[in-house]
């Protein structure tokens, strides 16, 4: 018995009796069956499970830590009314806002932050982490770490430019349906039923087989493929509006279709519509990194997340992690976007649970 | 009854029109070429003869719609032509591969659908407390990983660091069934975690919206235990978004196959999608493409009926 | 007369919090309440006075987002406020039931009927399941529901509404409970379904002996079936006597003002006579049809300067529909409509901005009439702007004008938005919004009957007084006969589509009457003790009333 394995229990112990004698009945429940997990994992897997079990811990209170002070410093800066809903914002949608601010910054100052460039040969493939390289090189010898700073910006910029051409064609075209009905109405619902028919990846292939593979047909695409969700979501958010008597009120005071969208329509659907982009530049950012990962987005040598993992994936076989690196990069965001997304959701449905 | 067999029907007959829809698209999408197919595969540098020697075999000097009816009425019977790189029948390629898919599908089905009706519920039952807040960060993280992601993690640690489970999910037809069960787990698993993640966080969502509805309050003030409350007054409502979850999933375990065919190097329909379209072998790609968009279709048809079958309105017309 | 031993349900200082805006707030302020055995105690007061949750209190059950968090509440014997949950649950159902608001919401649409009767019976174990059903024809019975022995066998959805409310008051009844908390189960309810409701109610809570809490907005329906009646105001007890004192001699200022209510009473006029009298909107022989379902047959009427038609019926008359056809909303299949004798073109999207501009409307929920996320001044002044061509300071002074004219401070409300408003005041601000058109016409569509009584009634005084200032001519769309007595010149009453009955009002308070109107007139509710038992004498047999509503009310 190592005195580190001693001194695990008798923490985890002492905290869970601590958490049982102050009635904090969920802390204790929590704390008492990670010591029940750690028994079993320690008899399985030994000391080192026990110490991977730790070091997962702390990870987790380092970022809980860090989500924590991120929304203090948030609440701090923001005005007043904007302060108050971020109180209400959970450790996991401070983590997801602080991972994005980090992404922001390492996208905008991609040139100033990576050591090499992003096509730069500076050593011989496949090279280890030195004091130069932090995670080494790739198969041609270009500096991982540079790349995966670059990748923030290509990546993400490719992704959030589809983003906002699929939101701008769906949006309008969903809040024109709701305001107009009729049969441009039937006609866009038909249209969005028949693109939403074919799988998203199995559509982009087909098109992408058709049009070559260069970043501009690769957003419109994208964008064409992902617009009818986004579509669907603004025509039924507008088509509860749209029956409101307010609405009743300005068309009979004979206002035109732009006013009502403007100044009826849109204030009343933003938060939706605003959860909704950040889901839909989950599934954009998804769809292009895996069509990268297939060798048929981005191209060479543009760095690029989804591309990184399909060509150092070999790596893998001899135990290697660096093709896990970018991979584990795309997961990162989309996890942060998804927990903002999710703690937007909650505010909006009102959901007093 | 009448209500509900004319609903059906309707439902029934939109969803053969989409997928001629969805087949006039693939099909014509080929023709937006610049140029032909047969200068589209042959690159700027064939000759003239070549070109138009291919233009011959394709018969690409008759009018589109011949074409398209051709296509469609081969394809209705199994046959997709012949394949532009190998020159064999595209159906003898396809149908295997199809088979391997499904299988596939299958596999991730059998475990993903009842594992994650259960544990929404469960989750459902347990709502607010810190048990759902790390099963809602767990299932947020599985579904926001991208699948080549959770692929290569399994690879690293049930097949490189521990060698419980093969690497390459290579199948031979000799192979006994547990044999196969075994090679193709990893990919399975890997389905498996991010179907699972979504489906219970519908079917969670799913059964919390109801509880908000007055029934369930009149259940409670009726002295029924949560369990009943959930299990014999929300699920039954519940029904039709769960069975359009499963569907919705069930059609992403089909198409989604495609990067972790690619991951898991395993002999799928997926695969031979990706080779083709690198390759501009369009009629594998647009047999692909159909096949996939008709599997979706007649999932996404299949929901739709269950849910219309389940609805305790339209089953007991007034 | 009764003495200690008889109490069943005693609480006392009871608080109630709810969680809005982060905080826990108390809606509820120490109320204190006593309830013997066969008693029925009558809860009323305006929306928000918290007459629901202290109902469910008394059954130890507080809605998600809500706490019990002080005083004590004793059931027998048994403090609620400590017992634990599932002791609770097998209270609930047994001892104490519950009857909700909206039947149709509150049966569960996957279960029969009779199943979901006879759960609580078969859970606790009190009769087998042959025993349990044989019990709920028999309760089926007594409520005088159509096909007892056959009804509890259809879906919720395959029956009415009023028989649904007597199905869940038998399904209340299921286990012989010492307490039943009824919480509005008429409001959702036509008139004429109403009294049947009421009826088997009182019938039943009268056979079985039980005690019942009746919780109500409506003075005169808990007339007829509280013993003591208890008059709450926003989370604070405001008086408690027997029914008989409280009908008689109120005590309190606001319970007084609370019966002076239907005190208001305007003088009626009579049409402009002479050839040169135009009405203002004259509709003529109008039928229309949402699609295949005809919804207006025949439907003709004549509206004259500064003069108000209330249109009287039942959900599913036709009232609304008839104002969306005077708008062009809807428009008519067959007839036309003239405004000052000329006709309008049948949508509002061919006609002119002036014709717009003359007619305008308010609604009934002032919450979604007004856009939450627009300021007042730009939604009064927005008509302004638009058919005037107001601007600036201009502007300005006409939304402060109207502000005025509606009897709030414009300094105050200028700046703010819809949603921090009550519901008077947003109401006030619909108004005020069909005034800056400039109107000579309004259709009021049941503009008072989401309000609370006190402020229905300043609404309209306020529509009164600006009818004689501007001269406007009113279209009262309403199912509240108290409302027409007050206002009316002119009424029209509909059934099922079709006009049944029109006239001056006081010809019409004046038998004799088409059956209909009679029916509809008799079943409003009076504020005398009385009055249910003595018209279900008058009327003989139980079923005039469902008779008459199956027809319009499917």
């Amino acid at each position: 018995m190592s005195y580190f394995v001693v001194t695990y229990y008798a923490l985890l112990i002492g905290a869970s009796c601590l958490a049982a004698f102050y009635k904090k009945r969920e802390v204790f429940l929590l704390l008492f069956s990670l010591t029940l997990v750690s028994f079993v994992m320690g008899i399985v897997g030994g000391v080192s499970a026990l110490t991977a079990v730790s070091v997962g811990a702390g990870l987790l209170a380092f970022a809980a830590g860090t989500s924590y002070a991120f929304r203090e410093f948030l609440i701090i800066i923001s005005p007043d009314d904007i302060a108050k809903e971020l109180r209400t914002a959970p450790l996991t949608a401070a983590f997801g806002m602080f991972v994005i601010f980090t992404y922001a910054i390492a996208g905008i100052f991609a040139p100033y932050i990576a050591p090499f460039g992003e096509a730069e040969v500076i050593s011989s493939s496949f090279a280890p982490p030195d004091e130069n390289m932090l995670l080494g090189a790739d198969q041609l010898g270009r500096d991982t770490f540079s790349r995966i700073i670059y990748g923030a910006r290509n990546s993400v910029g490719i992704a959030l430019g589809a983003t906002i051409l699929a939101f701008t064609i769906g949006a309008l075209c969903g809040l024109l349906a709701a305001t107009k009905g009729g049969w441009f109405d039937q006609l866009m619902g038909r249209v969005a039923d028949v693109i939403m028919s074919v799988p998203s990846l199995i559509f982009a292939l087909l098109m992408l087989s058709i049009f070559g593979t260069n970043i501009i047909v690769i957003i419109i695409v994208v964008a064409l493929i992902y617009s009818p969700r986004v579509f669907r979501l603004a025509r039924a958010v507008a088509g509860n509006i749209v029956v409101m008597d307010y609405i009743e009120a300005a068309k009979l005071r004979g206002e035109g279709t732009w006013y009502l969208i403007r100044k009826e329509i849109l204030p009343n659907s933003t938060a939706p519509l605003i959860a909704e982009f950040g889901l839909e530049f989950c599934f954009v950012f998804l769809l292009i990194a895996g069509l990268s990962f297939l060798g048929l987005g981005i191209q060479p040598p543009t760095a690029d997340w989804g591309s990184m993992v399909r060509e150092n994936a070999t790596l893998i076989s001899f135990g290697d992690i660096t093709p896990l690196i970018p991979a584990a990069a795309i997961a990162l965001l989309t996890v942060a976007v998804n927990f903002v997304v999710d703690w937007m959701l909650h505010r909006s449905s009102g959901l007093k649970e | 009854m009448g209500d509900i067999a004319s609903l059906v029907l309707r439902r029934l007959g939109l969803g053969i029109v989409t997928l001629l829809v969805v087949s006039i698209l693939i099909f014509f999408a080929v023709e937006l070429l610049p140029g032909d197919i047969a200068q589209a595969v042959l690159g700027q540098s064939a000759t003239e003869e070549t070109v138009a020697a291919l233009r011959d075999k394709m018969g690409l000097d008759r009018p589109a719609p011949i074409r398209y009816l051709e296509w469609l009425g081969g394809a209705v019977q199994g046959d997709f032509g012949v394949s532009l790189v190998s020159g064999d029948r595209v159906s003898e390629t396809i149908i295997p591969r199809f088979k391997n898919t499904l299988f596939l599908a299958a596999y991730a089905a059998v475990i993903a659908v009842p594992l994650s009706i259960i544990l929404g519920i469960i989750v459902a039952l347990l709502r607010n407390t810190i048990a759902d807040r790390v099963a809602n960060v767990l299932s947020l993280t599985a579904i926001s990983s991208p699948e080549f992601f959770l692929g290569y993690i399994l690879i690293l640690y049930f097949s490189v660091r521990t060698n419980y489970f093969p690497a390459l999910a290579s199948i031979r037809d000799d192979m006994s069934f547990l044999e196969l069960l075994h090679r193709t787990f990893l990919p399975a698993l890997t389905m498996v975690l991010v179907v699972t993640a979504h489906m219970m966080r519908m079917t969670r969502a799913a059964i919390i919206n109801l509880l908000a509805s007055p029934y369930i309050e009149m259940a409670r003030l009726k002295g029924a235990s949560p369990w009943t409350v959930i299990v014999k007054h929300a699920l039954p409502n519940a029904w039709a978004p769960i069975i359009n979850v499963v569907a919705l999933n069930l059609a992403y375990l089909v198409t989604g196959v495609v990067l972790v065919e690619v991951v898991f190097v395993y002999p799928g329909i997926g695969q031979l999608l990706v080779d083709a379209v690198s390759k501009r072998d369009f009629p594998i790609v647009q047999a692909c493409c159909l096949i996939f968009a008709a599997t979706f279709i007649l999932l996404n048809l299949a929901a739709d009926v269950g849910a219309i079958l389940t609805n305790p309105r339209l089953r007991h017309p007034k | 007369m009764k003495n200690e031993k008889d109490v069943l349900l005693e609480i006392r200082g009871l608080r109630i919090e709810g969680y809005s805006d982060e905080t826990w707030v108390e809606i509820v302020h120490g109320v204190d309440l006593t309830l013997h055995r066969g008693e029925v105690l009558g809860l009323i007061g305006e929306s928000g006075a918290g007459k629901s949750t202290i109902g469910l209190a008394a059954m130890g059950f507080a809605r998600d987002g809500c706490r019990i968090s002080g005083g004590t509440v004793d059931f027998d014997g048994l403090e609620l406020t400590t017992t634990s949950e599932s002791d609770l649950r097998a209270l609930r159902g047994s001892r104490i039931a519950y009857v909700a608001q909206s039947a149709a919401a509150s049966f569960n649409p996957a279960h029969r009927i009779i199943d979901q009767h006879t759960e609580a019976p078969l859970h606790y174990r009190l009769q087998s399941r042959m025993e349990a059903q044989e019990d709920a024809m028999q309760l089926y019975e007594r409520l005088r529901l159509p096909n007892p022995t056959e009804i509890g066998f259809r879906y919720p959805h395959q029956v009415s509404g009023g028989q649904l409310q007597r199905a869940m008051t038998a399904m209340a009844m299921a286990c012989r409970p010492d307490l039943i908390i009824f919480d509005e189960p008429t409001t959702a309810l036509d008139v004429t379904t109403q009294i049947e409701v009421l009826a088997a109610i009182r019938d039943i809570v009268d056979q079985f002996n039980t005690a019942a809490i009746y919780i109500t907005h409506d003075l005169a329906v808990v007339a007829q079936m509280a013993d003591t009646i208890k008059v709450l105001l926003k989370g604070d007890e405001v008086e408690e006597a027997s029914t008989e004192r409280m009908l008689k001699a109120p005590e309190d200022d606001y319970t007084k003002s609370l019966w002076a209510v239907r005190s208001f009473k305007r003088k009626q006029k009579s049409r402009p006579k002479g050839k040169d009298a135009v009405p203002v909107v004259s509709v003529q022989d109008i039928d229309a049809a949402y699609g295949p379902t005809k919804v207006l047959e025949d439907v003709s009427f004549d509206i004259y300067p500064g003069m108000t038609v209330a249109v009287v019926g039942e959900s599913g008359s036709g009232k609304s529909t008839t104002a969306r056809c005077i708008t062009g909303l809807l428009p008519p299949t067959k007839g036309e409509i003239l405004f000052a004798g000329e006709t309008l073109p049948a949508s509002y999207k061919d006609r002119t901005k002036d014709q717009l501009r003359q007619a305008q409307m308010i609604y009934q929920m002032a919450d979604t009439a007004l856009n939450p996320k627009v300021k007042i001044s730009e939604i009064i002044g927005r008509p302004a702007q638009f058919y005037s061509g107001l601007s600036g300071t201009e502007l300005k002074s006409r939304v402060d004008e109207l502000l005025d004219l509606i009897e709030l401070e414009p300094s105050q409300y200028y700046n703010r938005y819809p949603p921090e408003l009550s519901g008077g005041q947003k109401q006030r601000i619909g108004i005020a919004r069909a005034l800056a058109a400039e109107p000579s016409f309004i259709i009021c569509d049941e503009v008072t009957s989401a309000l609370d009584q006190l402020v229905a009634e300043g609404i309209l005084r306020l529509l009164d007084r600006l009818q004689a200032e501007l001269g406007l001519a009113y279209m009262f769309i309403t199912h509240d006969l108290a409302t027409v007595r007050s206002i009316a010149d002119e009424v029209v009453v509909m059934q099922a589509g079709k006009v049944v009955e029109q006239g001056p009002k006081d010809q019409m308070f004046k038998p004799p009457h088409h059956p209909y109107t009679d029916l509809l007139l008799s079943s409003v509710p009076e504020m005398d003790p009385d009055w249910l038992t003595n018209l279900l004498e008058e009327r003989g047999t139980d079923n005039i009333g469902e008779a008459a509503s199956n027809q319009g009310n499917v």
